[in-house]
């Protein structure tokens, strides 16, 4: 059953990004007008349970996604296998997701 | 890489949709260090947010933008082929996805020069 | 295209259980020429050893696919002009299936998978029952006979990357198989049929690229039959998390 649930877990990662990605190009097109600055960035952002939601949905379904998607790169162009190829997936998962979370309790908290 | 049995145009977005995945999984580590700099030291992120006015880094948060809306866009057209029976224009629909990120991205860097 | 020489140079893929190259020849041109022609030509003129296969020479039996410079096609329904570049054509086995000698392919996984994706008739009714009246105009029954006019030539199988790097994928033909007989009103094994499709190699394997509806001589989208059975297995999968 594996590959039915990774695929199922890839689209569902994918739908509930969908939106997050446009509003966070949005966020961008808005904020780089006249430069980026870590004042400007920190203003909008510390202290608001909404942004801290918003970017940790986000951070949550891209760790599943990217190693869903890089999972299947790395069996199907490196040839890994097994439980290789598990341990593989589980790293880029926490990797990404500790190193997100981070992030976001960077710019989210007071 | 490109043989004649893939010089068609739904491989070729299955090949933009894999290499912008892969690129796009690469950049968020580097993202996401920058961003908790904002809580060790926030002098070194704004030091890193300066270069963000040179033209080459601009360029290059361009072509990010680029990949972030073209995985976007291919992705969706994805769900629709396989989740809403939408399969004939398929040829046409993987176009408008390069197009409509080309647009985004543009857009994104008309504001940022 | 319009070559002035008489004849053609043709590379044709030699090989036996040790090993194989290219071998050339020089092949006479003739007027409404298709590659199995040039094949046979070289078969009965230059090395009656070389194997091929081949048997109704009219596009049914989906016997004859080969690799045409570098794309899979049905070699006695392809005209040498439509595909020469210059005036050369490579010829060799298809891709993704082991070769047994020179052209011939051993077609065995091929088949293999196509029953192991449930793609075989399941009877729900005897000799004894009614033959069941079926509504032509029905949306199951259109699904399915969009599907049904496949030869069995593997060419969709050969041009499919996901064939290729994942060992145990069903592939197109089977896939596209067992979403016709999904939909055949006539047919019991719906969930054997999505459990076979569902479990490791089925059609969640498959990525999209549409290889195999560009490659298929008889016009089949077996991406788009996969496409149908990844959306019922996720309707399934949605069921069976709420029951
Ligand atoms: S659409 Fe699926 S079955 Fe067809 S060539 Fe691509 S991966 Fe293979
Ligand atoms: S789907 Fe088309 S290419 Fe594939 S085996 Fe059937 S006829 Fe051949
Ligand atoms: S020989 Fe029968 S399909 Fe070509």
């Amino acid at each position: 059953m594996t590959d039915l649930w990774l695929y199922m877990a890839q689209r569902i990662s994918a739908l509930v990004m969908a939106p997050l990605v446009l509003g966070h190009i949005a966020v961008m097109i808005y904020a780089i007008q006249g430069g980026l600055s870590a004042g400007e960035i920190l203003g909008r952002t510390q202290g608001s349970f909404g942004w801290a939601l918003f970017y940790g949905t986000f951070v949550v379904a891209v760790s599943i996604h990217a190693a869903i998607g890089l999972r299947t790169i790395a069996f199907e162009v490196l040839g890994l296998k097994g439980s290789a190829l598990t341990v593989f997936a589980w790293v880029v998962f926490l990797v990404l997701f500790v190193m997100g979370a981070q992030a976001v309790y960077a710019v989210t908290a007071t | 890489m490109i043989r004649p049995h893939r010089s068609h145009p739904l491989w070729f977005a299955f090949i933009l949709h894999r290499i912008s995945g892969v690129a796009l999984a690469l950049f968020l580590p580097v993202h996401f260090w920058v961003l908790s700099l904002a809580l060790t030291s926030p002098e070194r992120l704004d030091g890193f947010l300066h270069w963000t006015d040179i033209t080459a880094v601009k360029i290059a948060e361009f072509a990010l933008v680029f990949l972030l809306a073209v995985h976007l866009c291919g992705g969706l057209r994805l769900m629709a082929l396989e989740w809403l029976p939408w399969s004939p224009r398929q040829k046409t629909l993987a176009a408008g996805a390069v197009g409509v990120s080309v647009l985004i991205s543009g857009t994104f860097f008309l504001q940022a020069i | 295209m319009t070559s002035t020489a008489k004849t053609l140079d043709v590379s044709v893929w030699r090989s036996n259980d040790t090993g194989g190259a290219f071998q050339a020849f020089a092949v006479p041109i003739q007027e409404s020429q298709t590659i199995l022609d040039v094949v046979a030509w070289i078969q009965q003129n230059e090395d009656p050893t070389l194997a091929y296969r081949f048997a109704c020479r009219v596009g049914m039996c989906g016997s004859c696919a080969m690799m045409v410079n570098g794309k899979p096609r049905w070699t006695c329904r392809t005209h040498v002009q439509k595909v020469i570049s210059g005036n050369k054509i490579e010829i060799a086995p298809l891709r993704n299936l082991p070769v047994i000698k020179d052209l011939a392919t051993d077609m065995d996984p091929f088949f293999d998978k196509w029953v192991k994706a449930e793609g075989v008739f399941h009877p729900s009714k005897t000799r004894d029952d009614a033959i069941e009246q079926i509504d032509p105009t029905s949306h199951e029954r259109t699904e399915a006979d969009i599907g049904i006019e496949c030869i069995n030539c593997s060419i969709c199988y050969a041009a499919c990357d996901a064939v290729s790097t994942t060992e145990d994928y069903l592939g197109p033909a089977a896939l596209n198989r067992a979403w016709t007989l999904f939909n055949d009103a006539k047919d019991s094994g719906k969930q054997t049929i999505l459990d076979a499709v569902s479990a490791n190699g089925g059609c969640h394997s498959c990525h999209s690229m549409g290889s195999c509806a560009e490659a298929c001589p008889n016009e089949l989208n077996p991406m788009a039959s996969i496409a149908g059975l990844k959306r019922e297995t996720a309707k399934a999968f949605f069921a069976r998390r709420k029951s």
